[in-house]
């Protein structure tokens, strides 16, 4: 099976083509609309809602302030409870770590629960390309695994399509399927099919909420029953998280979950909240016998390592930032190319793929805010944007550490049109003969606008600049009694629009 | 909740500086009378500083801060008294509220010098009810009106409520309400050309959503989103029956129209 592969460098024309896909887009307008009302309502005391935001935010700064420290407590105190932890650096050194693991035990058939770090590390197709089949438990997840494309939504993996496109991967994968537009009839042909398969799997993988120091705890929050099937049928439970998913203490957990959910699907809780602390034990019937924790890194402590770009760890993958972006609405999660789409996935994707990869993705916002607007743990989404513009663009300063790829996207062109345009803007006789010459020759000169008269009409430059009209108002008024200066320059500067 | 809503407004000062915005400059300057002829007519005097420029936003969002620095250092110099500062776009506005003490965080005299200077800029709507706390006599034939507001103007200043505010005190002047009105209109400076495909699918949405809102006029306190979506309307033939216009010359058309007033 081969997974279609969208790229980050590649973002312009995937975007292009999503725009041109208009059942793509009616698909996402509607589904974007849903989760922004269900947010709403979810929260409809403003002031409720930033305090929690506050709470959540500073639990999240806490415990990153401390990472390295309560990571080494995860460790210790996972391993006391029966859960061997391991370290991967990076996607190769975490796909090798698992097979190892699965290969081990003897595993053939492995039941995923939905991850997006295991998407991060592509652990899919690495386990086919070894003959391990792993089968996605998560419904959204089967039906993009089944119709062989990555999630376009780190919640809703499926979100971009429709009921009709559903059915007809069904049709097309599931044998003796009688076709249906039926919502609930598909869901349950899914889940036929993922019964037997949880029966089979000799491995489950999952990723992590919440990873708790202070208990050495995993929470795993999820509506489908799937997750726990996942983690308690097969005899070897393999959870895999990024470093930065650890918490300090167990009540942490609550504030963030229930700040999580709401702003994820307006959820107040989730169907399902797993606590797992280890495998069986002696006299217990259930469960599986061995538990292990992946903790990848990947890119993450590039951005641990900056204090500004450390708030992008802060991150909880509610997804709220895309359900409230213009951009993704419009061009979906499949065009950003990364594991991770939306605000969110423009400043992480950053320290995981390298700014060279990315320099694109940085730049498509209008910095219109919704995303700061709506984040749970308030991440300053725009300004971290603007910090990834410059890197991108420019060296790193005298004693600062550089990211991935800083520079990559540096044009000499650019930098000395800026350089030029704050020169006149600081020169201010030649800034006001520019603009005049501008307005006063425009209609004489064509000037190209290119991209941006494409949808538009050629900007209608005023007579003269509103620097000329003030100073043609007070030389009037430096003639006239002071008493009537007002009243004739009203007159005299009222245009009929 | 806005930086704006927590803010203390001063009480009505004799003198302000106006600051006309780049845009506003050459696209509008009747707009710019407009608002000056609202303000004096609040008996404040207008000082007009021809030395301004741009605030710098259009290199700090492209990511040359230190263009973006050398820019809002010289934009400081030239207002060196203590009134208040008129910014005539949210945008602009929100720049020099918000992200000038940012840009010099790591230069304490500098950063003190921003402080001090962005705690004196006033968005215009925001200015005009909330300083002024103007009472505006509606003077106009009936009408209705739909309002746009700048995604940085409404998150950074709040002023979608202030903007909203004044309109509402015109008797005659019925508002309208767009869908998806705090939805992006795709502008977002130099995102409209680095990523026109995606500017241009939010700019037509924008257009109509405004369209279908059957307000007899669009005004909007920002030129920045006014050229994109007024470009737009252009462009689909519209521009006859539907041009936006800044909030200002609406406000001054609706009240200024008999003469012997203040």
């Amino acid at each position: 099976m081969s997974v279609q592969h969208y790229q980050a460098k590649q973002f312009k024309s995937q975007a292009r083509e999503a725009l041109a896909d208009q059942q793509l887009r009616d698909n996402f307008r509607g589904a974007m609309d849903y989760l922004q009302q269900k947010r709403k309502d979810a929260f409809n005391d403003p002031d409720e809602l930033a305090q929690l935001r506050l709470h959540a935010e500073n639990i999240r700064q806490r415990c990153l302030a401390k990472l390295p420290e309560l990571l080494e407590q995860l460790e210790r105190h996972c391993e006391a409870n029966g859960i061997k932890v391991h370290w991967a650096e990076d996607a190769a050194q975490a796909q090798q770590l698992i097979a190892g693991l699965i290969q081990q035990a003897g595993g053939q058939k492995v039941v995923k629960g939905k991850s997006m770090v295991t998407e991060e590390i592509a652990l899919n197709q690495h386990l086919e390309s070894l003959g391990i089949e792993c089968v996605e438990s998560d419904m959204g997840e089967y039906i993009v695994q089944l119709a062989e494309e990555t999630p376009s939504h780190i919640i809703m993996p499926a979100i971009h399509k429709n009921k009709q496109q559903v059915a007809d991967i069904f049709q097309q994968h599931i044998k003796d399927f009688n076709y249906t537009l039926s919502v609930d009839k598909l869901i349950q042909t899914g889940r036929e099919v993922l019964r037997s398969k949880f029966q089979q799997a000799d491995v489950g993988i999952s990723g992590v909420n919440f990873a708790v120091a202070e208990t050495g705890t995993l929470c795993l929050v999820e509506n489908e029953g799937n997750g726990r099937m996942t983690t308690t049928v097969p005899p070897l439970h393999i959870a895999v998280t990024g470093i930065e998913k650890v918490v300090e203490f167990l009540s942490d957990v609550p504030p963030l979950f229930s700040i999580l959910t709401r702003s994820a699907t307006g959820q107040h809780i989730t169907t399902y909240f797993n606590m797992i602390s280890g495998p069986r034990r002696a006299p217990e019937r259930d469960g599986p016998q061995q538990v292990h924790l992946v903790l990848l890194d990947n890119g993450r402590s590039q951005a641990y390592a900056d204090e500004a770009l450390r708030k992008t760890l802060q991150c909880i993958r509610c997804g709220a930032c895309m359900n409230h972006c213009p951009v993704y609405t419009r061009v979906g999660g499949h065009a950003y190319g990364t594991t991770y789409p939306g605000p969110i996935g423009k400043i992480i994707s950053p320290h995981l793929q390298g700014l060279a990869n990315t320099s694109d993705l940085v730049t498509a916002s209008s910095l219109c805010g919704a995303c700061e607007e709506v984040c749970p743990v308030n991440i300053p989404i725009p300004s971290l944007l603007q910090r990834l513009r410059r890197d991108a663009k420019l060296p790193t300063e005298a004693g600062q550490p550089s990211l991935k790829g800083q520079a990559s996207a540096a044009s000499v062109v650019e930098h000395t049109a800026w350089r030029a345009w704050a020169w006149l803007s600081t020169h201010s006789a030649i800034y006001n003969v520019c603009t005049s010459l501008v307005l006063s020759l425009a209609k004489f000169i064509p000037i190209p606008m290119g991209a941006w008269t494409r949808c538009r009409g050629k900007p209608a430059l005023a007579e003269q600049s509103f620097h000329q009209a003030m100073k043609q108002r007070q030389q009037q008024a430096n003639k006239q009694p002071i008493s009537q200066s007002a009243d004739q320059s009203s007159a005299s500067n009222k245009g009929s629009n | 909740m806005t930086q704006t809503g927590l803010r203390i407004y001063p009480s009505k000062p004799n003198k302000v500086y106006f600051y006309a915005t780049c845009l506003l400059d050459v696209l509008d300057p009747d707009g710019g009378m407009a608002a000056v002829e609202l303000i004096e007519r609040e008996g404040i005097e207008i000082i007009w500083v021809e030395k301004q420029s741009c605030c710098g936003q259009p290199a700090y969002t492209s990511g040359y801060q230190d263009q973006a620095k050398t820019v809002a250092l010289s934009q400081i110099a030239l207002f060196p008294e203590d009134h208040p500062i008129v910014v005539m776009s949210g945008s602009c506005a929100g720049m020099m509220f918000k992200h000038y003490p940012s840009l010099f965080a790591d230069d304490p005299r500098l950063h003190a010098r921003a402080q001090a200077f962005s705690e004196r800029v006033y968005e215009f709507s925001e200015f005009l009810l909330r300083v002024c706390r103007a009472t505006l006599q509606d003077k106009g034939e009936p009408t209705s009106v739909v309002l746009h507001t700048s995604c940085s103007g409404r998150r950074e200043m709040g002023i979608h409520v202030s903007s909203q505010a004044l309109l509402a005190q015109l008797n005659n002047v019925e508002i309208k309400n767009a869908a998806y009105e705090t939805e992006c209109c795709g502008f977002g400076g130099s995102f409209a050309l680095r990523h026109a495909d995606i500017s241009q699918a939010m700019v037509e949405d924008k257009a109509t959503h405004l369209s279908q809102s059957s307000a007899k006029q669009l005004v909007s306190a920002d030129w920045g989103c006014l050229a994109n979506i007024n470009g737009h309307l252009a462009y689909r033939g519209e521009a006859a029956s539907f041009q936006g216009k800044h909030l200002a010359s609406f406000l001054w058309q609706r009240t200024a129209d008999e003469r012997g007033e203040q």
